[in-house]
C-alpha cells in the first residue's frame, strides 16, 4: 500500500509559483529524504502535506484517502520541527499528552504511548521539566516524542537536527534510524546534511525551483544521476565539470568526474596548479586550477603530502565519467 | 554577569544615578504627599516642610470626604479604566492576530486603516461621539466613556500587538494545529501567553491618559452618579478660589489605584517565559 501519493500538486502564494507540478509516492514504511538548495520548497511541501498550506491544485493521498480539505489533525501525520516548537508552558509530559487529549483518547492509554515515547527516547528523567530546563538535544528528544505518541502513519521532518552540534546530531541521527526500523511508519525528512540523506534514506527525492528533478535510492542517484544538477548536489565534495573538448570529447558537452574518481599522478590527459589542500585525516582533498577559470577536486584516500603552487596531472577512471550537454541533460558517452 | 558589572565603582555609580533620578521622579509626587497633611496656611508659608504637630492636619481629606460621594467616583474611574483596558487588550490582541496570522485580501489596508487611529486625535470627532451617544442612548452612562477609550486606545494596541505576534514562531502555531488545537486555542493558549510583555506595555501605555482624562467624562458623562475622579476632583479648583488642601489629598487619593494597576502590569513585563519554546 502507498502511504502518500501526490498527484500534480501545485502551489503558489500570490504570483509566485513555488510547487509546480509535483507526483510524488511514499511506500509504507519507507524513509524518503527531501534534499534541494535552500528556498526550492521543501518546507512549503511538507506544510502541504501536512495540511498547515492549502495546495493551490492536485490532490494529496494520505493512505487511500484524498485529504485535501482534511484539516492537519485528522491526516494521520505528526510533524518535528527545525525549532522543536515545544508548548513552553506545558511540561515535557504535558507536550506529548496535549494531542492526545485533544483527540479524545481515554487517560491511560494517553500514558501508556507517553511511557512507551519516553522509554524509547531516554526522557523518563525529564517528564515533569520544563522546555526551557532541557538542553538542545532534549527538546529535539521531546519534539520527536511528541511525534511518536500520535502514532501517525507518516512522520514529517523539516531539518529536525540542523540546529545541534556535529557528535549529537550523529547519534540523533542514529537514533531516528533505530526509530524508524522499531515503528515501521513512512516517514519523510527534509535535509541540507548530505551524510543524512544519504544514510538515511531508502529514497532521495531532489527538489530545484519547486520541480523534482529526480528520485531514487542514494546510489542510483550518485551513480547514475539524471542531470547534471542532480551530479552536482549529491556527493560531497561536489562532482567536478571539465569541459569535454579538453580531453577529446564534444565540443559543448561537459565532462562529470568525482574527486574519488580522480588520481594525482605523473600522466593523465588534465594537468593544473595546486590551489589549497584540505586535510581531513582519513583523507585528503586536493584542490586543483586547471586554468580556464576551472577547478578541479581530487579526493585522496588516507593522507598525502603536497604543496600549493605544486604543478601536477590528474587521472581519472575513464568508464565511471559522466557526460552532461549544455543545457545539463545526461548524453551518453 | 560580566567583569565590568561587577566591578564596585561601576555599581556604586550606577546605582547612584539610578538613585538620583528616582528622587527626581518622586519628588513632585512626595510634596504633594506631605502638603495634603497640611493646614492651608503651612501649605503656603514653608511647601516643602515636612508636616509637624502645629501644621498637621486632615482637613484636606475631610472636605474631600465630605463633598460629594468620592467613592463613588474612585469606582467609576477605576471600572472605565479597567474595563476600557479589557477590552483594548482583548480586542487590540484580536485584531492583531488576524492581522499578523492570516493571508486575506486587504489585510495590509485594513493594518494601515488601524494605524491611521494613532496619528488622528479621537477628540477631533467629539461633536460626532457626543451625537451618537445622544442617538443610542448612551449618555450619562460608564459604557459611553468605555466605549470610547477603547476606540481611543485600539489603534495603537493593534499596531504594537501584531508586531509583536509576527515575532512568534509559526512552527510553535502549526505544532499545535497539527495537535488539534482550534485557533483560539492556539491564540488564547499559545500565543497571548508570549505577546504578555507586549500587553502590559499596552496597558501601561493606555492606563495613564484614560485615568487622568477630563474631556470625555466632562462631556459624555458629567451626571453626579457618572462622574470619574478627575472630574469630581474639578469642584476644589475655582476660578478665584481653589480648595488647595482638598486638591492635594484628592490627588494623593488618586495615585494609589493607578499605582496597584502598574505594578500588576509591570510583574508581566519582567516574567518572561518565552525561553525555551524556540532553539
Ligand atoms: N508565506 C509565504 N509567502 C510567500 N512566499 C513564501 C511563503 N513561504 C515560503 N515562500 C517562498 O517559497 C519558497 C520556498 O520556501 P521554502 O521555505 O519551502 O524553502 P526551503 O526549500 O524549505 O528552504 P530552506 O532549505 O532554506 O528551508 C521561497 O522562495 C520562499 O520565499
Ligand atoms: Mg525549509
Amino acid at each position: 500500500m502507498t502511504a502518500l501519493t501526490l498527484s500534480n500538486v501545485c502551489k503558489s502564494f500570490g504570483p509566485v509559483d513555488v510547487l509546480k507540478n509535483i507526483d510524488l509516492t511514499v511506500e509504507d514504511s519507507e524513509f524518503v529524504v527531501f534534499v534541494g538548495p535552500s528556498g526550492c520548497g521543501k518546507s512549503t511541501l511538507l506544510r502541504v502535506i501536512a495540511g498547515l498550506e492549502e495546495a493551490t491544485s492536485g490532490s494529496i493521498d494520505i493512505g487511500g484517502q484524498v485529504v485535501n480539505t482534511v484539516p492537519p489533525a485528522k491526516r494521520g501525520i505528526a510533524m518535528v520541527f527545525q525549532s522543536y516548537a515545544l508548548y513552553p508552558h506545558l511540561t515535557v509530559h504535558g507536550n506529548m499528552a496535549l494531542g492526545l487529549k485533544q483527540a479524545g483518547h481515554p487517560r491511560d492509554e494517553i500514558e501508556r504511548r507517553i511511557a512507551e515515547a519516553a522509554r524509547m527516547l531516554s526522557l523518563e528523567a525529564y517528564l515533569s521539566r520544563r522546555p526551557s530546563e532541557l538542553s538542545g538535544g532534549q527538546r529535539q528528544r521531546v519534539a520527536i516524542g511528541r511525534a511518536i505518541v500520535r502514532k501517525p502513519k507518516l512522520f514529517l521532518f523539516d531539518e529536525p537536527l540542523s540546529n545541534l552540534d556535529a557528535a549529537l546530531r550523529m547519534n540523533t541521527r542514529i537514533e531516528i534510524a533505530n526509530l524508524h526500523r522499531q515503528l515501521t511508519a513512512s516517514m519523510i525528512y527534509v535535509t541540507h546534511d548530505q551524510t543524512e540523506a544519504m544514510t538515511l534514506a531508502d529514497k532521495i527525492v531532489v527538489l530545484r525551483d519547486g520541480r523534482v528533478e529526480q528520485v531514487g535510492s542514494p546510489l542510483e542517484l550518485y551513480n547514475n544521476p539524471a542531470n547534471r544538477f542532480v551530479a552536482e548536489f549529491i556527493g560531497s565534495p561536489a562532482m567536478n565539470f571539465v569541459d569535454a573538448d579538453r580531453v577529446g570529447g564534444p565540443v559543448g558537452a561537459t565532462l562529470g568526474i568525482r574527486p574519488e574518481h580522480a588520481r594525482i599522478g605523473d600522466t593523465g590527459p588534465l594537468s593544473g596548479q595546486v590551489m589549497h589542500v584540505e586535510k581531513l585525516g582519513s583523507d585528503t582533498n586536493v584542490m586543483i586550477d586547471l586554468g580556464r577559470d576551472s577547478r578541479f577536486t581530487v579526493r585522496v584516500f588516507g593522507q598525502y603530502e603536497i604543496d600549493p603552487g605544486a604543478e601536477v596531472r590528474i587521472d581519472y577512471d575513464t568508464a565511471r565519467t559522466l557526460l552532461f550537454s549544455t543545457e545539463g541533460a545526461r548524453i551518453a558517452s | 554577569m560580566n567583569k565590568a558589572r561587577r566591578n564596585p565603582a561601576n555599581t556604586l555609580a550606577m546605582h547612584g544615578a539610578l538613585i538620583l533620578y528616582t528622587c527626581i521622579a518622586l519628588f513632585p509626587v512626595f510634596v504633594i504627599l506631605i502638603n495634603s497633611f497640611k493646614t492651608r496656611k503651612a501649605i503656603f508659608r514653608e511647601p516643602l516642610a515636612l508636616p509637624d504637630a502645629d501644621s498637621f492636619s486632615m482637613i484636606g481629606y475631610q472636605t474631600v470626604m465630605k463633598q460629594g460621594d468620592f467613592f463613588l467616583y474612585f469606582q467609576n474611574s477605576m471600572i472605565v479604566t479597567v474595563a476600557s483596558l479589557f477590552f483594548v487588550l482583548m480586542f487590540g490582541a484580536m485584531a492583531a492576530f488576524a492581522l499578523s496570522e492570516y493571508r486575506f485580501r486587504g489585510n495590509t489596508l485594513m493594518g494601515l486603516y488601524l494605524a491611521l487611529g494613532i496619528m488622528i486625535p479621537i477628540r477631533i470627532g467629539t461633536v460626532a461621539i457626543l451625537e451618537l451617544m445622544v442617538a443610542s442612548g448612551l449618555v450619562n452612562t460608564l459604557w459611553a466613556l468605555i466605549l470610547v477609550y477603547t476606540a481611543q486606545g485600539l489603534p495603537l494596541a493593534v499596531f504594537i500587538l501584531s508586531e509583536f505576534m509576527r515575532q512568534v514562531s509559526d512552527d510553535l502555531k502549526n505544532a499545535g494545529r497539527i495537535d488539534g488545537l482550534s485557533e483560539y486555542t492556539i491564540f488564547f493558549r499559545l500565543v497571548l501567553p508570549l505577546v504578555r510583555p507586549a500587553m502590559a506595555t499596552v496597558a501601561v501605555f493606555n492606563m495613564i491618559p484614560i485615568w487622568n482624562d477630563l474631556w470625555f467624562p466632562l462631556i459624555l458623562a458629567p451626571a453626579e452618579e457618572t462622574k470619574t475622579l478627575t472630574l469630581g476632583s474639578q469642584v476644589f479648583i475655582g476660578q478665584f478660589v481653589t480648595d488647595w488642601n482638598a486638591v492635594l489629598s484628592a490627588l494623593s487619593m488618586a495615585i494609589l489605584p493607578v499605582m496597584v494597576l502598574y505594578v500588576i502590569f509591570s510583574r508581566q513585563l519582567i516574567r518572561g517565559i518565552t525561553s525555551g519554546a524556540v532553539k
